[in-house]
């Protein structure tokens, strides 16, 4: 197999001695068919032992390894050498605060999915000692907002949360959507207060990059939109006569 | 070990520079003045029509009959048209998408059907003005 040098740029920060991040290149033969995240661990293994960034599955699945490829929020392992330039510039994902290096602080969004109550939430008590059927046409409305690994490369994408980070964003709405949508769950009005809120859906004016970057093609600004319409609904419901407050 | 995190910072006014995705969008954003004008225009034409002098309105024709006005009507024309119209609708099948059964609607068909309900609504518009 052919190797093919890239030169890599790293975005270094060290806390205990950076004022601010620099960058810092690395000549690194790749293999044919790595990706972006081997060519890092070669650069651990084999260059610069002090590197720090975060990673797990290596397919896709853990949402660990989002970083900045030459300016795109991706997942690292799943941004291959061959469709890269000779030229690549790694940062940490955008609109986060760099821990270290690659890694950034995801604080904010961890405590914004409490908010989202991403759970099924019953007034009425489920089956007894039975199963909980669900048809599949109930399943395929939500199928698609459950692939999302909370690789938080949506935040990165989206301009709103960078210059107004109590937008809650798009990957909490669109698993409060989720489970908005899941015929088993009854708890919508418990979280539309939050989600409707300015921070919530209407924070959002729909640049759908959140979309356009997503590596699991989940579509956070489909559902963004979606709630925007239960929201406004749910507002002019509470206007009519006898309507729920 | 102490924490020190690095904010990088964000240019409120320079923001959308950064890629075309950003600039794409700010392009379809901006185009609201256009259009916030020209509905300002068309509620003046309306006043002047509701005014019942046809000299006014004779007028008001002949001042449109140059280059800068057919250029303004033109260039909104394609705003509406590019922007307004066509961007919109293709991005109706997220906010509205459709399931029948287990399977979805195809997107292309919900934004065909959003030209078909355009074309009966601008026919009924011309019917109601007389056009035809």
């Amino acid at each position: 197999m052919s190797k093919r040098t890239l030169d890599i740029e790293v975005l270094r920060y060290d806390p205990e001695q950076d004022t601010e991040p620099h960058f810092m290149s690395y000549q690194v033969p790749c293999e044919e068919d790595w990706a972006i995240l081997d060519a890092l661990n070669y650069i651990k293994e084999e260059l610069d032992t002090t590197l720090a960034f975060r990673w797990s599955c290596h397919m896709m699945v853990c949402g660990s390894c989002g970083m900045m490829v030459n300016g795109e929020p991706v997942l690292t392992c799943k941004t291959f050498v061959r469709d890269l330039p000779k030229d690549v510039r790694i940062e940490p994902l955008e609109n986060f605060p760099i821990e270290r290096d690659l890694v950034v602080v995801l604080d904010d969004v961890m405590e914004k999915l409490q908010m989202a109550k991403p759970y099924i939430i019953r007034k009425d008590p489920p089956p007894e000692n039975e199963e909980f059927n669900q048809p599949r046409s109930a399943l395929y409305k939500f199928k698609q907002y459950t692939m999302c690994v909370n690789c938080m490369c949506c935040y990165s994408a989206c301009p709103q949360y960078a210059l107004d980070s109590s937008f809650i964003g798009p990957a909490v709405l669109a698993l409060a959507h989720r489970y908005n949508i899941d015929s088993r769950d009854q708890g919508k009005s418990e979280r539309l207060d939050i989600l409707a809120d300015h921070d919530g859906v209407w924070n959002c004016s729909f640049v759908g990059a959140c979309s356009e970057v997503c590596p699991k093609n989940v579509d956070p600004a489909a559902a963004l939109q979606q709630m925007k319409i239960d929201g406004a609904k749910a507002y002019w419901l509470q206007k009519l006569p006898g309507g729920k407050s | 070990m102490s924490r020190n995190p690095y904010v990088r910072p964000v240019s409120p006014t320079t923001w959308y520079m950064r890629n075309g995705r950003y600039i794409k969008y700010m392009l379809r954003e901006v185009t609201c003045l256009l259009v916030g004008f020209y509905s300002f225009f068309l509620i003046c034409v309306l006043a002047i029509l509701a005014g019942g002098s046809e000299e006014r309105w004779l007028a008001f024709l002949a001042s449109q009959q140059n280059a800068f006005w057919l250029a303004f009507h033109v260039i909104a024309l394609l705003f509406y048209l590019v922007y307004m119209t066509f961007d919109w609708f293709q991005l109706a099948p997220k906010a509205m998408p459709l399931q029948v059964g287990e399977q979805k609607v195809p997107p292309a068909f919900i934004v065909a059907a959003h030209y078909v309900a355009w074309a009966v609504v601008t026919a009924l518009v011309f019917l109601l003005a007389g056009v035809f």
